[in-house]
């Protein structure tokens, strides 16, 4: 190291410190010293006659010190340095004799009967590493004393030194007291400190003049002493915590830049111990601290690059202990293994903490929030009457869909040779349903006008679909009937699905119609055959049982656009001047919603979301629901837990009856949820019959037979029992009892049994469905 | 079933004749179920185990291979294994077993056994053991019931349908993307394919049905094909290439009607007895949706009817479940039988069908019987209604009703 590196790395209170300790050495002189001192002082004296005033008795003891007691030597020396040549500021104590120092340390370490065999604990005897050895410093110029030029400073009396002594003593104890706690870890240093401290009280004689500059010191080496602690707490903290006081110790000792006993020349004894000193490179000084582990010997180090046996220790406890805690709550004193397992299953559950409920009054959040209004509508007629074409097209014009994907659809469907399917695959996304053109399952989509949000349900027209239809039209307000037109194509549409859907949307509750006359651009825009569908329809509609103002009819095409969302560009279709299509939809009121009931939600179709594993959709047929709220899914009985949900795509706090919600589940397995299931409330469940009395408006005979019960999604085998009753169609009074058989268009009370228990309750709407017809719509009683 | 003895004659049985018979199939079990009724007695083999105690007081049990004759208390039939239970208390004393003490006998394929008619063979046991006794037997047909997320795997065989197996699966629905909907339905089929070549034995070419609303069923068989040729399994490419595609309205298992009646089976399998039970089913709603006055069903209304002796010469039919005649007691089962026997004097037609079979289930739900008249007779049911206050006394309206008569 270079000596500005080490004069910059100097720490000059260290310095002063070590420097107090030259002081002490001269009440180290054994007696036979003491006296050959006095009397090589003397002589010197003598020998120097008149100069003698001008060096100082301890400049004399110095150099006698120095010289061994050669009187001539110290003589010429002290005529050199401080009578003969000019004034210059000697050097009383440079160097003091390596032997000295060793002697010094040697004594210290006696008079601290400390043990010191763990400094060198990991050192193999006699081959003491280089890097572990140090070289001595010499202390930078203690030149205290003899600042300012002045070679005398003023002496004190034994009395004062004793009491500076003492006083410094007790402070120093004070000091110590405080350190207490880091103490075991600073042993070493504090009691070098004490040691020193020991040997400063009785200092007298010749070195007594520097005693001041100690004694100003000792006032400044206060917070000194209190800083060491501090100096050293670095290495505390970068040091694993699991390592031993003796490790720390040596750590202080080995980085200390104090001299260190390593410097002195070891006597026979220690070589004998130690083994030969090695030249070393010099330690590094204080600000290399960190580096101190790395300089330890491959072996030690790699001892410490991995956590210490300790740290394993803990470590593991901590886990051990945490797991314990864990698993005791869990446990509740559970010892067979079952119970474990079932308590793990349970942690697992605990994982995903429950999903909180914010406790909102959902109704009057609903009231408060102006949004639009909601409604949906299915869209039904006869297979092939042009529904989903229908749908794709308004969905195109009012840019839900845009131009591209109808081309890339279109582009598809020709290369199959169905390019009139294009708008249709709008909606009909499924492989089989673009293979055979063919809707087979209800489709859902959205748009937005000025006021409303609309939900269209695209139903299948093909009569083995008919459940499916069945389960949009039980999710819809109001319904558009689509007719075709075409020659013989409205015909035989009305004895088929344009009947039979009329029937069904009419028991399914739906009250308002739209009828749309479609591809009427087939038949050149003719008036007479629009007005001939109208009143035919219309008639037969009334008897089904929608009233005539609830019921509009809007010619349209489907294929072209004309009449959904603009009015047809057709010249000859310039006779119909009514509202479009979408105005008629804006025009009709969504019906009211039992917002006030308990909730009530048909699952119409299950999935998988990033949400949740298990997401379900459908609407809530009523009642209100918020994130957090605990869910009852009958017919299987599980709970569930509602994590967040969705309207309209859009992530909501609450949903309302009439909403097509998205709620994403948790708490509850994937058999428990299955598509036309129930959602509700578990404080007011719905109830699961296999038998249940239906006021039945048959359309069919009915008799005791097989049927299939629908509601919504849910459909079920089972069979009329028995029938009780025939009723009046108006008054619903009993007309006969057990009748044997019911005729089309009356109205029976039957029993129904099902194979199986299903979630139902009473003013439900029910179809029953028998070898593909539908036979009877009715109220559960 | 078969006769033990070679010589035995069916016209040779009469009154207090034991009828030995040896079952060979799983069928054959069914049809002992229907011949054994309450208070017949049975001679078969049977494993009992037998305890004695020595003079010291030391017991000893064994058990003991033996013939035992037990008069008959009730029967168990477990139509999945197609396994015969019969209890009864022993009447004729052996080595083992005392007078009186009871055991079940497990009647097992192969075993023979002998059967002592109470109240000797009427007509409908006749009947029964004469269809038992019938080597001439069609196959047994495979049908798969099928909807989207749903498999009704059935055998239908002369005399009951069983239900093998049921399969169930959650088809994404239309939210999803198209692929998930596709590969919902390839795993479902896969699943349905899988159990159905489990639950049947193909291993002798067999008549089978594939039945759904919609393309369900056309796309399983497609698929069955396609299977095949991946699999290069030969049996399995004559099974889809055997199967006959139907339409039904839905998956459920009653869609059977349906299918039973659809031209492309009646075709195959005209005269198959479940496929006439099923003609004649319709037959009799046909009748009853005219409401002319000729169909009637319950047992109050017919009974009336056969007793006027409507049912008779010139279509006259009488529909009545053999569950009728399986585990009622003594004198209702004479009546069913005075009435069968009665209808069949007047030259009607009496069918006895299963119950077992989907015929036989929407008889029941009809109450079991039904006729169809020759003439008209409109209030059948009229004083029906004025019974009503004593029957409601008497218990259940059909007990109450056949005790009266």
């Amino acid at each position: 190291m270079s000596r500005h590196q080490e004069v910059r790395n100097l720490d000059y209170k260290d310095v002063l410190d070590d420097y107090d300790g030259y002081s002490e050495e001269e009440d180290e002189l054994s007696p036979e010293d003491r006296a050959l001192m006095t009397q090589g002082t003397i002589t010197v004296q003598t020998a120097l006659g008149v100069e003698a005033a001008k060096v100082s008795v301890a400049q004399i003891e110095e150099s006698l010190w120095h010289y061994y007691y050669d009187t001539d030597k110290v003589v010429e020396y002290l005529i050199k340095k401080f009578i003969n040549p000019p004034q210059k500021t000697a050097k009383p104590a440079p160097n003091p004799s390596s032997k000295y120092t060793f002697l010094k340390r040697i004594h210290i370490a006696s008079a601290a009967p400390r043990d010191f065999s763990h400094l060198f604990k990991d050192l193999p005897w006699g081959n003491i590493p280089k890097d572990r050895e140090t070289i001595f410093i010499p202390p930078l110029l203690p030149r205290m004393g003899l600042l300012g030029g002045s070679g005398s400073p003023p002496k004190m009396s034994k009395l004062q030194q004793l009491a500076a002594a003492r006083k410094k003593k007790a402070e120093e104890r004070a000091a110590q007291q405080k350190l207490e706690q880091t103490r075991t870890k600073m042993t070493q240093l504090s009691v070098e400190e004490q040691d020193r401290q020991k040997e400063n009280a009785p200092s007298d004689g010749p070195f007594g003049k520097r005693l001041k500059t100690s004694e100003s010191t000792a006032e400044g080496r206060k917070p000194l002493t209190t800083a060491e602690p501090g100096r050293s707490e670095p290495s505390s903290q970068s040091t694993p915590t699991a390592l031993e006081n003796s490790q720390h110790a040596k750590a202080a000792t080995a980085d200390s830049p104090k001299p260190t006993p390593e410097k002195a020349q070891p006597s026979a004894f220690a070589q004998v111990l130690f083994g030969p000193p090695l030249a070393s490179p010099k330690r590094k000084l204080q600000d290399v601290f960190p580096l101190t582990y790395t300089d330890l010997s491959p072996s030690v180090l790699e001892a410490f690059s991995r956590p210490s046996p300790d740290d394993v220790v803990y470590a593991a406890q901590a886990k051990a202990g945490k797991k314990t805690a864990v698993t005791q709550t869990k446990k509740k004193g559970a010892s067979s293994l079952d119970a474990v397992a079932s308590d793990v299953k349970g942690l697992k559950i605990e994982d995903a903490p429950l999903p909180k409920s914010r406790n909102l009054d959902v109704l009057s959040e609903f009231e408060r929030s102006k949004s639009k209004k909601a409604a949906s509508f299915v869209v039904v007629g006869h297979v092939d009457a042009g529904k989903s074409t229908m749908m794709g097209r308004l969905l195109l014009d009012l840019n839900v869909v845009d131009q591209r994907t109808v081309d890339k659809l279109r582009q598809e469907a020709t290369k199959i040779g169905k390019s009139s399917f294009a708008l249709a695959w709008v909606l009909d996304q499924r492989t089989e349903e673009r293979a055979r053109g063919v809707t087979i399952d209800i489709a859902t989509n959205r748009f937005e006008t000025d006021k409303t949000v609309f939900t269209i349900l695209d139903a299948p027209g093909h009569r083995d679909f008919i459940p499916n239809m069945i389960a949009g039209a039980s999710q819809a307000d109001f319904a558009i009937l689509v007719i075709d037109a075409g020659t013989g194509a409205f015909e035989s549409g009305l004895k088929g699905q344009t009947r039979e859907h009329s029937l069904l949307i009419r028991s399914m509750g739906v009250s308002r119609v739209i009828v749309a006359i479609n591809k009427l651009d087939t038949v050149g825009w003719s008036q007479e055959r629009f007005d001939e569908i109208k009143n035919q329809v219309s008639g037969f509609l009334s008897a089904t049982g929608f009233q005539q103002k609830n019921i509009t009819f809007v010619p349209v095409s489907g294929l072209h656009g004309d009449n959904l969302v603009r009015k047809s560009p057709d010249p000859t279709a310039s006779w119909y001047t009514g509202p479009s299509l979408v105005e008629e939809l804006e025009n009709s009121e969504p019906s009211a919603r039992a917002l006030a009931k308990p909730l009530r939600m048909t699952i119409s179709e299950v999935f998988r979301t990033p949400q949740s594993p298990i997401s379900i959709s459908g609407r809530i047929d009523a009642g209100s629901l918020q994130a957090g709220d605990p869910l009852l899914i009958q017919p299987s009985g599980e709970k569930a837990y509602l994590k967040s949900l969705q309207v309209d795509e859009e992530p909501v706090e609450w949903a309302v009856a009439g909403q097509n919600a998205v709620l994403h589940l948790t708490n509850i397995d994937q058999v428990h949820v299955r598509v036309g299931d129930i959602i509700c409330d578990p404080a007011k469940p719905i109830e699961c019959l296999d038998t249940f009395t239906l006021k039945a408006l048959a359309f069919d005979f009915l008799m005791p037979m097989q049927v299939d019960v629908h509601r919504g999604r849910l459909h079920a085998a089972g069979r009329i029992e028995s029938m009780t009753a025939l009723l009046d169609k108006v008054t619903g009074a009993v007309v006969k009892k057990k009748p044997k058989i019911a005729k089309p268009a009356t109205v029976a009370r039957v029993v129904v049994k099902l194979n199986s228990k299903v979630p139902l309750e009473a003013g439900q709407r029910v179809v029953l469905r028998s070898g593909g017809e539908t036979v009877a719509a009715g109220l559960l009683e | 079933m078969r006769f033990v003895s070679k010589n035995q004659r069916l016209e040779a049985i009469d009154g207090e004749t034991g009828v030995a018979l040896l079952p060979v199939e799983p069928e054959d079990m069914w049809h002992a179920h229907n011949l054994i009724a309450i208070s017949d007695t049975i001679k078969a083999h049977a494993v009992r185990k037998v305890t004695q105690t020595s003079s010291t007081g030391s017991t000893m049990s064994e058990r003991v291979h033996t013939d035992l004759t037990i008069r008959v208390t009730s029967t168990f039939f477990d139509p999945a294994a197609s396994s015969l239970h019969v209890s009864g208390t022993v009447v004729r004393e052996n080595a083992w077993v005392n007078i009186g003490q009871y055991h079940t006998l497990d009647l097992e394929l192969n075993r023979p056994f002998t059967i002592w008619k109470s109240n000797g063979w009427d007509s409908v046991a006749m009947q029964t053991l004469a269809e038992a006794v019938n080597d001439d037997k069609p196959d047994t047909v495979v049908a798969v019931v099928m909807h989207e997320g749903l498999a009704n795997i059935c055998l239908i065989t002369d005399f009951r349908t069983v239900i093998k197996q049921r399969v169930e699966s959650n088809i994404p629905k239309k939210r999803s993307q198209a692929q998930d909907t596709a590969g919902g339905m390839t795993a479902f089929y896969e699943k349905t394919l899988s159990t159905l070549l489990r639950a049947v034995d193909f291993s002798n070419s067999r008549p089978m049905l594939l039945a759904s609303p919609g393309f369900v069923a056309q796309d399983f068989r497609a698929y069955m094909q396609s299977e095949g040729a991946k699999r290069a399994d030969k049996r399995l490419q004559r099974i889809a290439k055997d199967a006959v595609v139907v339409h039904s309205s839905t998956g459920y298992v009653h869609s059977l009607n349906e299918i039973l009646k659809s031209p492309e089976v009646q075709a195959t399998m005209r005269d198959k007895k479940f496929t006439t039970e099923t003609a004649l089913m319709d037959q009799f709603y046909e009748r009853l949706r005219k409401d002319d006055g000729r169909a009637w069903y319950g047992a109050k209304p017919v009974a009336k009817a056969v007793e006027e002796g409507a049912v008779g010469r010139g279509g006259g039919v009488l529909l009545i479940n053999n569950s009728f005649f399986r585990s009622l007691d003594i004198p209702t089962r004479k009546k069913y039988v005075a009435l069968v026997d009665r209808v069949k004097d007047d030259g009607g037609e009496a069918k006895v069908l299963s119950s077992d079979h989907e015929s036989g289930q929407r008889l029941d739900g009809l109450g079991g019987i039904a006729a169809i008249l020759t003439y008209p007779i409109y209030d059948l049911d009229e004083d029906e209604e004025e019974d009503d206050g004593e029957e409601e006394g008497g218990g259940s309206a059909d007990g109450g009703g056949a005790a009266v008569i």
